[in-house]
């Protein structure tokens, strides 16, 4: 088992979320969560390198991006408890308040 | 063969294989299932089984961590937000234009990544395999090691980084109500004697007599 498979397993699990984020018109939420599934792809990279290369600094690194991802998470929440609390629906499609 | 079958290098391919067939499956039901819930529900597979496959790397210290923050903080916001909400899924058959031109994204970068790996990266990667600890490596000290002297600024930094993150969503949600009876502080104490009390002029009243007695 080599780092290659690691790296294909993150490539398809990048690939599948950002479908998610195409594919999905009904609700943010689920966009949030493709955006956490991207990260976690990301992570599984940053570590699988960290090993093979027997460097810890890439562990350190995912600690780091799990911190911002939490506070991403927190803040990306709220702001859609908000946008409910307005529009009372959560669909990709009503919010387009901002077009130009 | 028998003896290939029975160590423990093929138990570490099986459990690889085994553990990243559920995350991809978990990871498509959570792009794919109607019903939020589910989705939370399948998002919190696929942390446990990232989590798995890095115990295999021997990344025991962030494998414990993504339990602990993500399926154990994250998730649970993610299932408290989506229970709070009452969301009302409205059904959609057939594929929208967006459907069809993520899907055509999707399908170029996987072709894309497939072939900067098999091309370009074989001969650049680090081909061997995992590099053996002795027996009592500690991850945990090599991470906590790294972290508290070569990066203990970017530690700091990032506990700012939630605190700002824990006042921004206290602050968004926050709702200000106007039929809230609450008692102001400020105009308590600037209160005066003349607002308090209003003398008033007025005849006096005469008392019911009902008892009819003069």
């Amino acid at each position: 088992m080599s780092l290659i498979h690691y790296l294909v397993l993150a490539g398809v699990l990048f690939v599948i979320s950002i479908a998610g984020i195409f594919i999905n018109r009904r609700n943010v939420l689920i966009l949030l969560m493709s955006i956490e599934l991207m990260l976690l792809s990301v992570n599984i990279n940053f570590i699988a390198f960290s090993s093979y290369l027997n460097d810890v600094q890439g562990q350190v690194f995912v600690f780091f991006i799990l911190t911002v991802a939490a506070a991403e998470a927190a803040i990306g929440l709220a702001i859609l408890v908000v946008i409910f609390r307005q529009r009372k629906s959560l669909e990709v499609d009503n919010l387009n308040e901002l077009k130009g | 063969m028998i003896e290939y079958l029975l160590s423990g290098e093929f138990y570490q391919i099986m459990l690889f294989y085994v553990y990243s067939a559920i995350l991809i499956g978990a990871a498509l039901a959570v792009v794919t299932m109607r019903n939020s819930i589910y989705s939370a529900l399948f998002l919190i597979l696929c942390f446990f089984s990232a989590a798995a496959l890095w115990m295999l790397l021997e990344a025991e210290f962030l494998a414990l961590t993504l339990v602990l923050v993500y399926v154990g903080a994250v998730m649970v916001l993610f299932l408290f937000v989506i229970m709070m909400l009452d969301i009302k899924v409205k059904a959609k058959s057939g594929m929208s234009n967006y459907t069809k031109i993520g899907l055509l994204v999707a399908l170029i970068m996987a072709i894309e990544m497939i072939l900067l790996l098999g091309k370009k990266l074989v001969g650049v990667l680090p081909q061997d395999d995992l590099v053996k600890h002795a027996q009592g490596h500690s991850n945990v000290n090599e991470v906590a090691t790294s972290l508290y002297m070569k990066y203990s600024l970017p530690f700091e930094l990032a506990s700012v980084v939630l605190l700002v993150a824990i006042i921004a969503a206290v602050l968004l949600t926050l709702r200000r109500r106007d039929d809230y009876k609450i008692v102001n502080p400020e105009s308590q104490v600037h209160v005066k004697a003349k607002d308090r009390m209003r003398v008033v002029k007025m005849d006096a009243e005469r008392g019911n007599n009902i008892g009819g007695e003069e």
